[in-house]
């Protein structure tokens, strides 16, 4: 889910010899604590007539120039989108830019490991078992850049419960640079079955943090197969016990495809009896991507189909006054009594509209379609008429 | 089911393996469905199965892919290797359910007057009289009362004033009300205020009153016309008229929920269930209280000797349908009794409904304080009283602490004795977590707390309105949507 659209820059100067982070600026009359940590990026040849200011961590020209500042670079027209406020990774070596805040999204997102202690079928971002440490070393500098008035962060993974006490630090690094943006952690839960970690977790008091576990079945078996590990069905249920009891806030995510559906209604009938007290459950559509694309004939479901099961589920969850919202599916495939709980939850960076959807009068209160989902299209996709009947 | 690709394992790896361990439950055989048993668990989640099904099931012989297995094992009637949780998880549900106990006395009954302008057959605690001076609860009594009550450990509290009719000594209702809010200034609770009342002295006075002070209104509605006004007699036979009235000004005033009604059957309402529920549509009510007349006074005790249990249950059953078959065309209704037995099987922290509690609702549940500064333990306790049975009255006002009321043999006596688990019939019922225990109704009818389950109309009522729920829950689909959406 990391921000990745890179692409090639080309360095005009003497470059870092190793990958650093920056904010964006096009402010050349900064203070010089700020230019230390700031790319000075550069439009137009116009805005730049006079000598350009030392002391700046980078500069990006979106022309072409022969400025000979250590540093400079010639972004690609793919990087034009770069603004006030993002924050970016710069790696001279492989002369990548890659944005890692985007100050105009409402949906950063941080990758804290790519390792995962769960493999599940339908996995969107595929982990990869290898020592990533150095991930969170740079997250702890880019922290600090980040627009102070972020209304949302996430942290993902892979599982950020493997960083143990570095999860721990990152989260408490955010509460201080970041008092008054919210934080939503997605984890598989497994680590904090520890209770102490799940205390330690608690113990940062920050005032806006809500973690997001996925659970899949009432039953260990199915859950545990789904995320392809025995035991993780418990220890996700103990983690969310844990968190709870110790006052963090907690979501419970459900993606909703062929290993799930069937028993969807049980499984919102155990969240409401086992789990009543959590503080959010999203039932989620497919992203046809990572794994999901490798499993697709096991996995894929029309959303049409599966309209009676959703249903009832919702019925209990709402029944139980469980707070529950409906994510990732497009308004058309929904029953009108469904609409009511569906969210734009398609980060803005992703999503997308089918054609048809240029004639649909509620566009605007979709979140669309994930740009991946070409690969199947529900049935159910068509234009929605207000006023006409359903 | 299509077969994975590499590196991923197959479902069958996950199955589990070995055998699987029972966790405790109780079962009943259905009376009106052959061998056919409702079991249950502690917390109450229930499944019902056939008796070779139960059979394989206590006897380990459930294959672990049988949609039975995942049904039982999901409610946490059984575990296996595969997830331990489950016992936490069972443990989290029965503290969650019991957990209301440590928060005690919810419920404070102000009898502010015994005076009533009704005599209704089935009252035994009203008097049509005058006399202020020898009915009607002192401000003194008022006050030491409201002491107590802020003695309870309870966040949420709610005064009811009941009578006779309350409205008969509003004056006294205000200064409670007024001193309750005062003295909530300090304790910081969740307070909440009903009158129980015939509303005929509903007076726009006593609405705005109400409308400040966000005072619900709960009220007496028997049926039609004829039969209300025939169970409930005033002076001008016009109780039926000024009741409706009262509610279409109240629900002006104070919004479409501050009323609600509950009824009383009687032998006369018996075979008028639909008309009676009709009735409740009518006057726009969206639930009803279907209650089964109890055997305390003299009069009551003449009219319930007129009918038996079994004809209350076909009423009920028959009023029951009769709801569904209104929701079923589009008219959203509710029938109160059978929600808090809902609520006792789905939902985890159960029902707060005081007389269906374990041990028994009396003095933590509710408390009473009458009119001459008796403190009872019960509603029914100060009736029983009225009959000269004065068992389950805890002390006096002007006499007793909160602590040698609370804590006196009067109350500790028939809540020890009532803990279900303990009791015998109930050890063993299915039904048990989805009970409560009624110790002055066995008082009443058997001459001690816990009576004999097989003689109780209390236990014949409770099993036969359950045994029909579920079966309902199970065969009709229409029917569970409805009553879970009654949650």
């Amino acid at each position: 889910m990391l921000i990745s659209l890179s692409n090639g820059v080309r360095p005009l100067a003497v470059c870092s010899d190793h990958p650093f982070v920056a904010r964006v600026s096009e402010n050349s009359k900064l203070g010089d604590d700020e230019k230390r940590v700031t790319a000075l990026l550069l439009r137009s040849p116009d805005a730049t007539s006079e000598i350009l200011p030392e002391g700046y961590r980078a500069y990006l020209f979106q022309y072409e120039s022969t400025e000979k500042l250590r540093d400079s670079y010639v972004l690609p027209t793919t990087l034009h989108y770069l603004q006030e406020g993002d924050v970016i990774r710069v790696d001279p070596i492989r002369r990548r830019v890659r944005a890692l805040y985007r100050r105009a999204s409402t949906a950063n997102f941080f990758l804290v490991t790519e390792r995962c202690d769960n493999f599940c079928l339908m996995c969107s971002q595929p982990p990869r078992q290898q020592n990533d440490d150095w991930l969170v070393d740079e997250l702890l500098r880019v922290i600090p850049l980040v627009d102070k008035t972020t209304t949302s962060l996430g942290i993902t993974g892979g599982e950020p419960g493997l960083l143990g006490p570095r999860l721990i630090e990152l989260v408490r690094a955010i509460r201080d640079a970041l008092p008054r943006t919210a934080l939503h952690i997605l984890s598989n839960g497994r680590a904090f079955s520890d209770l102490p970690f799940a205390r330690d977790l608690s113990a940062i008091r920050h005032g806006d943090l809500m973690v997001g576990i996925p659970l899949y079945s009432d039953l260990a078996e199915e859950h545990d197969y789904i995320v392809q590990a025995a035991g993780a069905f418990d220890q996700t249920v103990r983690g969310i016990l844990n968190l709870k009891s110790e006052g963090v806030r907690v979501e419970v995510r459900v993606v909703i495809h062929g290993d799930t559906v069937e028993r969807l209604p049980e499984l919102a009938a155990f969240l409401a009896r086992n789990l009543t007290f959590v503080d959010h459950v999203a039932l989620m559509g497919l992203e046809l991507t990572g794994f999901a694309k490798t499993n697709l004939n096991e996995l894929w479901v029309d959303p049409v189909d599966y309209v009676t099961q959703l249903e009832e589920a919702v019925r209990t969850l709402r029944h139980a006054r469980v707070p529950m919202s409906i994510y990732n599916h497009q308004l058309c495939v929904l029953p009108s009594a469904l609409r009511g709980f569906a969210r734009k939850s398609i980060s803005d960076w992703k999503n997308t509209y089918a054609p048809e959807c240029s004639e649909c009068d509620v566009r605007d209160e979709c979140g669309g379609m994930f740009a991946s989902s070409s690969i199947r299209k529900s049935r159910g996709i068509s234009p929605l008429r207000e006023g006409a009947p359903q | 089911m299509t077969t994975l690709k590499q590196p991923f394992r197959g479902r069958t790896d996950f199955l589990p393996s070995s055998g699987y361990r029972l966790l405790p439950f109780r079962l009943n055989r259905l009376r009106e469905r052959q061998d056919h048993y409702v079991i249950t668990n502690d917390v109450g989640e229930h499944v019902l199965l056939s008796k070779l099904e139960l059979e394989d099931f206590v006897d380990h012989r459930l294959g672990t892919t049988t949609a039975l297995y995942r049904r039982l094992k999901s409610k946490h009637f059984l575990f296996d290797e595969r997830s331990r949780v489950a016992i936490d998880l069972l443990a989290l549900k029965y503290r969650s359910r019991v957990a209301r106990v440590a928060e005690f006395t919810a419920l404070h009954m102000f009898v502010v007057t015994l005076r009533c302008d009704h005599s209704c057959h089935y009252c035994q605690v009203s008097r049509q009289s005058e006399d202020r001076a020898n009915f009607d609860m002192t401000p003194s009594h008022a006050e030491k009362a409201l002491a107590l009550v802020f003695r309870s450990p309870a966040r949420h509290l709610k005064i009811e004033f009941q009578g006779g009719e309350p409205l008969l000594n509003f004056p006294l209702v205000r200064h409670i009300v007024e001193r309750a809010e005062a003295l909530n200034r300090e304790h910081g609770r969740d307070l909440r205020f009903v009158i129980a009342s015939n509303l005929s002295r509903l007076t726009d006075d006593v609405l705005g009153f109400c409308k400040d002070h966000g005072i619900e209104l709960s009220t007496s509605l028997d049926g039609p016309a004829d039969l209300h006004d025939a169970q409930r007699p005033t002076k001008d036979g016009s109780s039926h008229a000024r009741v409706m009235d009262a509610v279409r000004r109240a629900r002006a005033m104070l919004g479409d929920q501050s009323v609600s009604a509950l009824m009383t059957t009687t032998p006369a309402a018996l075979e008028r269930v639909e008309e009676i529920v009709d009735e409740y549509v009518a006057a726009g009510f969206r639930s009803i209280f279907l209650r089964s007349l109890s055997p305390y006074g003299f009069a009551a005790r003449s009219l319930i000797r007129r009918y038996n249990v079994q004809d209350w249950i076909t009423f009920f059953k028959r009023g029951l349908q009769h709801i569904l078959d209104l929701n079923r065309r589009g008219y959203a209704m509710r029938e109160e009794y059978t929600t808090v037995l809902l609520q006792k099987l789905f939902s985890p922290t159960g029902s707060g409904y005081v007389d269906l509690q374990s041990p028994a609702g009396m003095g933590i549940g509710g408390i009473v304080y009458n009119y001459d500064g008796a403190v009872y333990a019960s509603d029914e306790g100060r009736m029983l009283a009225e009959m000269g049975d004065t068992s389950f009255k805890l002390g006096h006002l002007d006499e007793d602490s909160y602590k040698s009321m609370m804590t006196g043999d009067a109350l500790l006596g028939p809540l020890e004795a009532t803990v279900l688990e303990s009791v015998p019939m109930c050890a063993d019922c299915a039904f048990q977590p989805c009970c409560g225990a009624d110790p002055v109704f066995h008082q009443a009818t058997q001459g001690d707390w816990v009576g004999h389950k097989a003689l109780s109309a209390f236990c014949e009522k409770q099993t036969a309105v359950l045994e029909f729920l579920v079966a309902l829950l199970e065969d009709d689909a229409f029917a569970r949507r409805t009553l879970l959406g009654w949650l």
